[in-house]
């Protein structure tokens, strides 16, 4: 059996003969084997796309055209405030512009064990607010600047503060942790900053009042709100903002399948694969939600087009547009001024090898039926005598 | 405490805001303040405000006070005796015009019967709300109010007769339809705009049915027979104009045959319609590229001409042709002078358009359509009774868009055809169904409007019954006469050579950008090439320095302006428009340098 597979190890991708080990009955006769490998085959053959078939065009017509039909809503969690999803047409341009700034910034928090059963909701609680970001004006009720001494006083709010589990004293700790040159005194129901340097002006102590607002109190950085959702049999976090390098550091949190939409964050901490792999699930998500249908093979190829180079592109005239070795291609896809001037100033060559550069100068194009031709050179006839 | 604000502008607070807002409105009914102040109290933030600037929409309702409307049978004798006007109904306080605004606060009797002691005002009629052109649909209170919206914008497209005086009229691009009708399905506004003076369209028997796939998508089916006796049938007006222009330094533009000198002549044959006035006569059949009206005009830059004193025999041709698809008869001529002085001329041209296939038609439904086929009268079907459609259209146009009125008018028509006389479809006002269908069934047919009807080709009984009525029908003015259009080969533009645009001059479809895009996606290489090749040239390159070179055909050799003679100069094909990116780029101070290669 393994003799009769084995020959068609060049022809077919090891995944294929792998499956077709895993599901063939035992015992089957070589040639009945024989027979399935032909089918199979067979089946590849056609499957695959054929030389000089133009994929990429296909893809853009085929993500483009269901996209004229999405309709421009943002999606609302029931519920709770400011929880709102970007979905439709922005979300698929957010992604492909590959912007580093999201609309919606949110993030599926998946958790160990004990805590994903849900048996003990307290614990959960627990978790869910020590993930959220609490800064330093969600607990005060007043920030005041004495006059006289420059010095800042904080008026805390005791009940806010039970409410999410933290004392006056781990107040301080955290801002003695952020915030440098300045003595801080804990009475319990306030908390005074004085700075340690004698020149302070009421500027600085305005712009320091200003700035530790801000101040991280508990939880993670950027995580705006949580909601923890029952998922199937498990609870997941859901959040808004997001910030998967902190947030993966957490010992309950199952760090494997913990995700967030925001495909940079995780180029910057899972790699380029994890990159390429979130830019294919987040528009498939999209146009599924939207009730269209597209083959994720042409995702696929949007993806790999954005992360070839290593690091994320968007396909914009500063990402993958610019990457192409083209003055015309570039220069027929927005800013033609700006390319031509610069292939002027540098004397780019333009090889005429893709498809604008030959419509440009009514040429056949190299995809399909134009793209076969001669590999021997013939020789200039004038030239050898 | 309530704010007040007049205009948007903060003008002060009042105590007991609904006290002053009624106190307010009684003067304003009594006169002493302007009736085209509106106050409007928004309890909600607690204000009042107070309007009186232009551009608000408003509209007339009648007062009621105490649950009695102050407009009695007395005022209404009054008005048709002409005793008194409208604008006394409004002095007296008896209606008032309300705006968005103030509408808030008013509860508003749809009927007399209606009105109670909680209503402020009463509907003078429910038409009222409507604008002029959805009042005219009948049974409009039966359909979904999108429909109404396409209705009322189809009507306004209809050919009718729209002024009596079109006979002496030189107006531009109109139509005027034989046989207009008057609507046996009318409404009161039909009444009072004096609609059978300007009709605007044809009671004709429809049947909804389908009929060999031709009336599928919103197209409908006409019958040839009906076309003959003047369905549908219309005339196109269209004047041609020239004037005689005074130029600087005493020359003028001539109305006359032009000389054969003249720079620009065309043929003999163009001015042959031309009389010695220059002038087309009356009832000449002119198509396109025929002169109507034969002008030469002076020479354009006078002062180089001037030295060689030929002024006369240099003269432009600048006659009027028939553009590109046009043709005619020559109805009428008008000699005149404008405001300036100078000689005008006008020649209306008419043409008789007859119904074809793509000729647009409609309902007062919004039930849009076109021609799909037009079929001989022996070949429609018929209903028992020997009644032959004029018109078949689809039941697929029905469920989605829920105009029921296009069905209820339907009936209506058919029993107003059948009794003689015309039936009241005014909106919320209107006959009532029921009675119509008793009536029809009086009158010898089915009540629910539907027949028996057999194939006009082969006799056989339709197993389905039939729905067919009388229904008033538009032709609208989009006829493809104006429209069609085809180009094989034709006229390019000088700058880049490539097709011109647009059917007035002749121009090419574009195969535009994602066009192209489709014809790269099935990889047919050499088929995107041909259809680009509309403005391939080939040109020489020079090798050395691979800028375009010169080739001159009279000394047969080629040559480069910068290398000079003793270079290899090749042919390129290329397109046009890229040689003259490259000219472009040129004139930037970017030299494109082509470097070329054997393709093989």
């Amino acid at each position: 059996m393994a003799d009769i597979i084995s020959e068609y190890e060049d022809r077919l991708p090891r995944k294929v003969i792998e499956e077709i080990k895993e599901n063939l009955p035992k015992g089957a006769s070589d040639g009945k084997i024989k027979k399935v490998m032909e089918a199979v085959l067979e089946e590849f053959n056609i499957a695959r796309v054929s030389p000089g078939e133009c994929v990429g065009l296909i893809s853009a017509e085929s993500i483009g055209e269901p996209g004229t039909q999405m309709t421009l809503n943002t999606f609302h969690f029931a519920g709770v405030a400011e929880m709102n999803v970007t979905l439709g047409l922005p979300r698929i341009i957010e992604i492909l512009d590959g912007r580093k700034e999201l609309e919606n910034p949110m993030m599926e928090i998946y958790l160990k064990k004990p805590f994903a059963s849900g048996k003990r909701i307290e614990d959960l609680r627990q978790l869910a607010l020590q993930i959220k970001e609490t800064t330093l004006k969600d607990v005060a009720t007043e920030f005041t600047i004495n006059i006289g001494d420059f010095t800042i006083e904080i008026k805390l709010d005791k009940d806010k503060m039970k409410e999410i589990d933290v004392t006056s004293g781990k107040v301080s700790d955290a801002i003695s942790k952020q915030l440098k040159g300045y003595n801080i005194r804990d009475n319990k129901d306030s908390i005074i900053l004085k700075a340690r340097t004698k020149e302070d002006t009421f500027n600085d102590a305005y712009k320091t009042k200003e700035k530790i607002k801000e101040i991280t109190i508990k939880g993670v950085k950027g995580i705006r709100q949580v909601l923890p959702v029952k998922r199937e049999d498990e609870f997941v976090i859901i959040t808004a903002g997001s910030n998967l390098a902190d947030v993966l550091q957490l010992e309950e949190v199952d760090a494997y399948r913990t995700t967030t939409n925001n495909i940079f964050e995780i180029e910057q901490v899972l790699g380029i694969e994890a990159a390429r792999q979130s830019i294919i699930n987040e528009i498939f998500k999209v146009i599924e939600s939207q009730g269209l249908n597209v083959d994720v093979r042409h995702i696929m190829l949007v993806a790999d087009t954005m992360c070839v180079s290593g690091t994320l592109k968007g396909i914009t005239r500063y990402g993958v547009v610019s990457d192409k070795s083209s003055v015309l291609a570039r220069a027929s896809f927005e800013t033609p001024i700006k390319h031509i001037i610069n292939a002027a100033l540098v004397g780019e060559v333009d090889n005429l090898d893709s498809v604008v550069e030959n419509v440009m100068i009514n040429q056949p194009i190299p995809i399909g039926t134009g793209l076969p031709s001669l590999i021997v050179k013939i020789p200039k006839q004038g030239k050898e005598k | 405490m309530a704010e007040v604000y007049l205009n948007s502008k903060f003008i002060g607070s009042v105590e007991n805001p609904i006290e002053f807002v009624q106190k307010i409105r009684e003067e304003r009914r009594r006169g002493s303040v302007s009736d085209k102040l509106n106050v409007f109290y928004k309890e909600k933030s607690d204000e009042v405000q107070l309007e009186s600037s232009k551009g608000r929409a408003r509209r007339p309702l009648i007062i009621v006070k105490d649950g009695t409307p102050l407009l009695t049978e007395r005022h209404i004798k009054q008005l048709e005796k002409n005793e008194i006007t409208w604008s006394d109904l409004s002095k007296q306080g008896i209606i008032e015009y309300l705006d968005a605004a103030e509408e808030e606060n008013a509860l508003v009797a749809f009927f007399e019967g209606e009105v109670s002691p909680e209503h402020t005002h009463l509907e003078i009629t429910p038409l009222a709300m409507l604008g002029y052109c959805t009042s005219l649909v009948p049974y409009a209170n039966f359909n979904q109010s999108t429909r109404l919206n396409a209705g009322s914008k189809n009507q306004k497209q209809a050919l009718g007769f729209y002024a009596s005086n079109f006979a002496v009229r030189m107006d531009m691009d109109v139509n005027i339809l034989h046989y207009a009708q008057k609507p046996i399905v009318n409404t009161i506004m039909h009444d009072i705009s004096n609609y059978d003076k300007h009709p605007a369209g044809q009671n004709i028997v429809v049947a909804i049915m389908s009929y060999k796939g031709y009336n599928m998508e919103d197209a409908i089916i006409l019958n040839r027979g009906s076309i003959d006796r003047g369905l549908g049938r219309s005339t196109y007006y269209r004047p041609a104009v020239a004037e005689e222009l005074r130029y600087a330094g005493g020359l003028i533009d001539q109305i006359c045959i032009p000389d054969k000198d003249v720079k620009g002549y065309k043929t003999e044959k163009d001015y042959r319609f031309l009389e010695d006035d220059g002038i087309i006569y009356p009832e000449a059949k002119v198509k396109e590229g025929d002169v109507v009206i034969g002008k030469t005009s002076p020479p354009r830059f006078l002062s180089s001409m001037e030295e060689y004193s030929l002024a006369s025999s240099t003269r432009r041709e600048s006659s009027i042709n028939l553009k590109h698809g046009e043709e005619g008869i020559v109805d009428c001529v008008l000699i005149t002078e404008n405001e300036e002085g100078n000689k005008l001329i006008q020649v209306r041209i008419r043409d008789e358009r007859i119904p074809e296939i793509g000729d647009k038609f409609t309902s007062r439904h919004g039930q849009k359509g076109i021609v799909g086929l037009i079929v001989n009268q022996a070949d429609m079907p018929f209903s028992a009774a020997g009644i032959v459609p004029d018109l078949i259209f689809s039941p697929h146009g029905i469920p989605s868009r829920m105009t029921i009125a296009h069905l209820i008018e339907m009936v209506a028509g058919k029993v107003g055809a059948l009794a003689g006389r015309y039936i009241n479809g005014t909106t919320f006002d209107a006959e009532p169904e029921e009675r119509l269908r008793k009536e029809l069934l009086s009158l010898g047919f089915k009540e629910s409007g539907m027949e028996t009807m057999y194939n006009g080709q082969t006799g056989e009984i339709y197993h389905a019954k039939i729905f067919m009525g009388n229904m008033y029908y538009l032709k609208l003015k989009h006829m493809v006469a104006n429209k069609i259009h085809s180009r094989a080969r034709g006229p390019i533009q000088l700058l880049t050579r490539q097709p011109t645009e647009g059917r007035a001059k002749e121009g090419g479809l574009r195969l535009g950008e994602m066009e192209k895009d489709t014809f790269v996606a099935h990889g047919a290489s050499l088929l995107l090439k041909e259809r680009f090749d509309s403005d391939k040239t080939v040109v020489p390159v020079c090798e050395n320095c691979g800028i375009i070179a010169i080739k001159d055909n009279f000394k047969n050799k080629s040559y480069c302006t910068v290398c000079g003679e003793n270079v290899q100069v090749s042919d390129i094909e290329i397109s046009y428009a890229f040689k003259l990116m490259l000219d472009e780029f040129k004139s930037l101070g970017i030299y494109p340098k082509l470097q070329l290669e054997s393709k093989y």
